[in-house]
This record gives C-alpha cells, structure tokens and sequence, in this order.
C-alpha cells in the first residue's frame, strides 16, 4: 500500500494499463504535452509516446468516434473529457453508437472503450460546469456508469473498465483529485464494476451516497453518533450495474434509508434506489425511504447559492434524524 | 341521508368487547350529534357512549367493533346495511350471537360482524349532517338495533391502521394486534418500537379474544362443595394482565422505613386550615415521589425492547382498590402540581373510580406508580410493575412504633416503602438511590411545600 492522490491513482492505473496491454490508448484535449488539464496523464506521453498518448483538437464528438472506432476494430481507448460537461458534444455519438453497436451488430462488434473525465459540482464554476452528468448515461442501456469516491476505487475500478468489454462512463471529480488515501500498489488489484462498499457499519439507517456526498454523510454520521443515531454509509461505486443486495442488505439491517446525490432530485439516482429497496425490502421498512439532492434549479455561481442547491452536511443530517423519527416531529 | 353504522367502540387501549348496560334512547327516538347514546361496561370503567345510536341489546357482549346499532332518517332503507354486516359474518356468529330479549322480529336477532369504525371516521357522530327535510340540523332517526355477536370482527378494512410495513411484519409474527398499539411515528403512524414495545407490555400482548362470560354460578345450597363465580371485565382484565408482568419483567424490591413524625405534624396543621383541601399522607408520597423522580429520571423510564424510554414529565398511577378489583387511574404532570392540587385531583380520581366514571384517557399513559395499603394496617408489600412503567412504589401503614434516639427509647411514626423495579431498566443502587431522597422528603417535609 502506499497512499497517494485520487489523481495520482489514476495516473498509475493508466500507466499500469498501458504497460500491460499494448491496445490500450489515450486520446482527448490536453492530454499529452500538456499532461491533462486536471494532470491525470501527467509523464504519460514521454512515458508511452504520441501513438499511445494522442492530442486532438476541440472536437468531442469527432475524438469519441474515434476511440468507437479504434475500440471496434481491437484496441481500448481511453477518451478523456476535459470535463463531462464537453461529453454533452459526444452524445450521440456515446448513446446511438457506443452504447447499440454490440447489440445492432448482433454480438459481431464489441466496443471496449472508458470515457473518463472529472464531472458534478465542485466550487463556483456555475451552471454549465458543475453538473452531475451520470444522469445522462446510465439511463442507456449498453452502457457502465462508474464513481469512484477514493483513490484506491480510482485505481481498482478504473483498470477494471479498462479491461471491460462493453464502453464505460468514468466519472471522476475535481474536488476529489487532491484527497490522499491508502492505494495498493499491486497492478494486479481490480475492483469489479457492480460492487458497493459499506463505507462505516451502523445499525440505525442506511445512507447511500457517493463521490462527495459520501463525505458530507460521513460528516453527518460522526455528528448525528453523539446523538446516538448509529449510520451507516453504503457507496454503490458503480451505478450501472448498480449493486442493489448490498443495499438491500444493508437496509434489511437498519429499516431505514436516506439517499443522497448532489444532482437535482426528479428521476434521479435517488429515486432509482429508493423504488430499489422499496420493491426489494418493503416489509424491512420502518419509515419511506427519503432523498436528499440538488434543488431542481441550474447551479448559481453566488457561493451562498450554491450552497443552497446543494446537499450540505446539514441536510443530510436532517433526513436522516427524520427518517430515524428523531427531530421531534412526533 | 346515509345511514350510519353504530359500532362497539374502543374505549380502551386493552378493549376487546363491551358490555352494554344500559341503551339511553330507544328505538325510533330522535339522535342528536354528541347525545349520550348507551352504558357501556368495559375492563376498566364504566363508560357513556357518546352519539353513535341506539338499540335494544341491553345486557349483550359485544366485540370491538361490532354493529350494535343503527343510526338513519324515517325513510332510509338499512336493510341493506344489517344485511351486509350479517353476511360478512362468520357461521359460527349465528350460534354464538345473542338475540336480546324485546328486540323487533327479524332485525335485532340478525348476527353482525362489521369492521371497526374509529369515533373519528364516523361523521354523524362528529358534525351535524345538513338535514333535507323538515327534521333540525343533524338530527337522526334511531332506527332498530342488531343484536350483538360475540366473534371477532374481520379485520383489515374499515379504519385503517397506519403502520410501516416492518411494523406490520413484526406484529404478524409476534401476534400483536395493530390496532390496540397506539402509534409514535409521523401522523401516528405506528413503527417497529412501538410494536416492540406493546410486545412486552401486556397491554397489547393480550389479542386473543377475551373468554366469553359465562353465568356459570352455582347455587350455594347446602352441600355444594364450591361455587364458580364469572369473572368480571375488570377482573378478567387483572388475570390476563399479570402473569404477563411478572413473568417477562425481572422484578426486584427495595424496602425503606420514613420517620413520618414530621410529614404527620404538618399534615395536621396543614388539615387544620380552614379553606383547605384534606390532605392524605398519600399526597405526601405522590408529591414526594413525583420531584425525585425529576432527579431520577431513570426511575422514571420504561422499558422498550432495544432502548430504554427515560420520561421527562411524571404521570404518576394511582392504585385504587375497588369492590371487584383494583384500577389505577393516571394523575398526569404530577411534577408541576402543588400539594393541595395533587389532594383535590387524586381525591377526584379515586372518588370517580370507585363510581367507575373515569374517562378512558385517565386510564392510560402513567409512567410510575403507587399502590398504598396503609388503610389496612400493612407493615409493608411489594406490588407488581404495572407494564410499560419501569417501577412501581408500595406502601405501608404509618404505625406508631418504639424508636431508639440520643434521648434513648421514644415513640415515632413509621412508614415502610418498597419500590419494585425492572431489572432490564435499573440496578438495585438506583433504585436505593430513589428511596433514600423520597425518604428525605418526607423526613423533611417543608421541601414538599417549597
């Protein structure tokens, strides 16, 4: 083990990925002389060369059927988005193409491609940088939707989308890029996409969260502790396949569930999860399966705004002392 | 006009059927909303219904919940309701129910099942009904009863319980009877602790249908070696009830012995005011044990399956021993109350309970209680825990007994208490604790008046 930056893991993960298989190649805005805008490929074009390690231009839509197009004939892109917000440009080429050609094609193509980028909220870059974009993509069928909330899940999950044959969405974040944790150095270690991870063990209620979040209820957890609420934090890690019997059985333990996502609420992971454990675990439930998510509202630039639009710490605290019936309101 | 359904109502928590003594207005008397229909004889008191019909079933046993009566203008046809009540009951109804004697011909000897229908959902009962013709406002025509029948009603639809769904699955399994548990969640919805904790108390513990009354009694005539007595609802409702507490509750007991010369002087001179209320010594105990149970909240606590529920006011239950048994009516925000209020309300409630006129909300909710035998010339008891409460004070006789001092052998006033306490909520030292300082209250009277 050594502990290193959520950026820094990633970092090894490619180089890691690069040096094992030859098919594997980046390509996206920056990525090379300039070592990536957020400097997760940073060494990696003197390390693996311009062939492996490849600069486009402005032009998300055209570099994403690139890295389609190399990915069918046998090689593992890895696109990166400078941010996913760009991915929006891509779209069509990531849903009616990535996403159908295994299946349109009847099994003849695969498409074994990572579209990875930092995306959600992160401070004061407004409302057309700070969007939560899993929402667009793990709605489509064909495609995985990962996020990794620490540096080891960085490392383990991203090598595994590396090797997956179907295209993944790896949706990283600019806050989390500087957190320090505990990565194992072994460039075997692979964590399998469609696993969640209980963060801490608790026994009063379940709280799903991730990326950010999953630190905010982790603040809650500590606070709402000396008030006797025992939490517990489960983080799906991947959204699609999403890992629903470690919820469910998280939920059977507690009876109780809070869900929280920074995006806005409507139709969201939220409500995916709790229509999830309410089909699953119904006669588990003592109280509805409560969301806390973004206000449906474009993210403000005011900082004071965008507190407000956002799931804080003392928001989640508040769901979850409602769920657990412990605010008084009896 | 709709017709309204008159029900058994639930007057209790523990109420499972009811004994209606007297019908107030007869058939085909004019109804108004909130006029006092009937007497009903439950476990606990005896209770005036309050606007919900009529009938003829005077004497009959009736099951929560049951049709016992029908409320409906002049021209409404209530066949079809006696009917569908009849039909939804089960076969054995017919054998089981009792046609009360005078009821009308092909009405009142129908069996009945129907749902229960909470006060609340039964609108005529609440609000005068606008009238159509040229009867007044809200006015409604009794119309014949349906005899009672003594099976369980079906349950399930009618006035539905809010429950979460784990709530539900535990009661299922544990037997608990949802609707005898009051809820503690939003809106009254009941949720997993409170089922928790009406399985452990008896209250709710106690689904199966009540034994039927059966007037069995022998006549003690010469040679009959014993006769046996039917029970009554209050005395059914003790069998029932404590077993369940001493079996389940680990009771244990701590006796103290109060020097009452002081508390005896003062009650004298407080006596002797003119304009004041009497005041018992168990007034003095109340109040004494009402402040320290403010110091000692963990006396002041219940048991609840996987917490401990620790109260922060005192509803103090008052054991009073009736003819036929015994009741203990709740003197609610003991804590707040001075001494002369406490006399005047326990006075009232002991004077209501022996007329058997307690409201059922007096009958419920206590979180410690006394039970006192000094009127009997007891030198001291132990009482059993009257679930959910956590403790319950006994009481001795104040005697007059020879007392050792530095002046050498004196006379004093003595008083012996025990406290029984469940184990799973207290230890043996805060049990002591309590009675140490309810002793020095008492031993120093002036603080009950402070």
């Amino acid at each position: 083990m050594a502990v290193m930056t959520y950026r820094e893991a990633l970092n090894l993960a490619l180089r890691e990925e690069l040096t094992r298989d030859p098919n594997v190649f980046v390509i996206g805005e920056e990525v090379g002389l300039y070592e990536g805008a957020y400097k997760v490929t940073q060494g990696l074009l003197k390390e693996f060369g311009p062939k492996r390690i490849v600069d486009t231009p402005i032009a998300e839509s055209g570099f994403t059927g690139v890295g389609i197009g190399a990915a069918m004939v046998g090689l593992r892109p890895v696109v990166e988005m400078m941010t996913f917000n760009f991915a929006l440009l891509a779209l069509d080429q990531i849903v009616n193409s990535a996403a159908k050609l295994h299946y349109m094609s009847g099994g003849q193509y695969n498409v074994p491609l990572v579209i990875r980028g930092p995306g959600g909220p992160a401070h004061q870059l407004a409302a057309q940088h700070s969007q939560s974009m899993e929402v667009y993509f793990y709605h489509v069928p064909g495609l995985k939707v990962v996020r990794p909330s620490t540096p080891m899940d960085a490392k383990g999950l991203l090598k595994a989308a590396i090797r997956d044959d179907n295209p993944v969405i790896f949706i990283e974040s600019e806050t989390l890029y500087n957190v320090k944790g505990e990565v194992p150095e072994d460039p075997d270690f692979v964590i399998p996409l469609g696993q969640a991870v209980v963060r801490r063990e608790g026994t009063d209620v379940t709280v799903v969260a991730y990326m950010g979040m999953m630190y905010r209820a982790m603040e809650a957890a500590e606070e709402l502790a000396k008030d006797g609420i025992s939490v517990e934090i489960v983080d799906p890690r991947s959204l699609q396949p999403l890992d629903t019997a470690t919820i469910i059985g998280s939920v059977r333990k507690t009876h109780r569930a809070v869900v929280v996502e920074a995006g806005a609420g409507f139709a969201g992971m939220g409500s995916e999860i709790a229509t999830e454990i309410t089909e699953e675990a119904f006669d588990d439930l003592d109280a509805p399966v409560l969301r806390v998510t973004g206000a449906q509202a474009p993210m403000p630039y005011a900082r004071n705004l965008e507190r407000a639009k956002t799931p804080t710490k003392e928001k989640i605290a508040d769901a979850i002392r409602r769920v657990c019936y412990a605010n008084g309101s009896r | 006009m709709p017709v309204t359904k008159v029900v058994m109502p639930k007057l209790s928590e523990q109420m499972e059927s009811g004994k209606i003594i007297k019908w107030l207005k007869k058939e085909g008397d004019r109804v108004q909303s909130g006029d006092i229909l009937a007497e009903v004889e439950t476990d606990k008191a005896d209770v005036e219904m309050e606007a919900f019909g009529s009938g003829v079933a005077a004497g009959n046993k009736a099951p929560v919940g049951s049709l016992i009566g029908v409320i409906a203008e002049e021209n409404d046809d209530i066949g079809a309701v006696v009917a569908q009540a009849g039909s939804g009951a089960p076969a054995a109804a017919a054998s089981e129910a009792k046609a009360p004697s005078g009821a009308k011909p092909g009405m009142a000897d129908r069996p009945a099942a129907v749902p229960p229908q909470p006060k609340s959902e039964d609108p005529a009962a609440r609000k005068p009904s606008p009238s159509t013709g040229s009867e007044s406002p809200g006015s409604r025509r009794v119309q014949d009863a349906v005899a009672a029948a003594s099976v369980p009603q079906p349950s399930g639809d009618g006035g539905r319980v809010k429950a979460s769904p784990l709530a539900r699955k535990i009661a299922a399994q544990s037997g608990v009877d949802l609707k005898l548990i009051q809820g503690s969640g939003p809106g009254g919805r009941i949720v997993r602790r409170d089922v928790e904790a009406a399985s452990t108390a008896p209250a709710a513990a106690a689904v199966a249908a009540a034994p039927a009354l059966r007037p069995v009694a022998q006549p003690a005539a010469a040679g009959a070696e014993y006769e046996d007595l039917p029970l009554s609802p209050m005395r059914s409702a003790i069998a029932r009830r404590m077993p369940l507490s001493k079996a389940p509750v680990p009771h244990f007991y701590v006796t103290s012995e109060v020097a009452m010369d002081r508390a005896w002087e003062l009650r004298e001179e407080l006596n002797g005011l003119e304009g004041q209320p009497k005041i018992s010594v168990n007034d003095f105990i109340i109040r004494a044990c009402a402040l320290t149970l403010l110091q000692h909240p963990g006396v002041n606590a219940s048991f609840q399956g996987e917490s401990i529920r620790v109260f922060h006011r005192v509803h103090m239950g008052i054991a009073v021993a009736l003819e036929e048994g015994l009741i203990t009516p709740v003197l609610r925000d003991v804590h707040a109350k001075s001494l002369a209020q406490i006399a005047v309300e326990a006075r009232d409630l002991a004077e209501r309970a022996r007329q058997r006129k307690l409201r059922t909300q007096e009958l419920s909710g206590a979180t410690f209680s006394i039970s006192n035998l000094g009127m009997f010339d007891v030198r001291d008891f132990s009482a059993i825990i009257n679930p959910p409460e956590g403790a319950i004070l006994a009481v001795g006789s104040v005697r007059r007994v020879p007392v050792v001092s530095d002046e050498g052998l004196g006379v004093g006033r003595r008083m012996a208490l025990t406290i029984s306490c469940d184990h799973r909520v207290m230890d043996g030292a805060m049990g002591a604790r309590f009675l140490q300082d309810v002793k020095k209250l008492l031993e120093e009277p002036l603080r009950l008046l402070v």
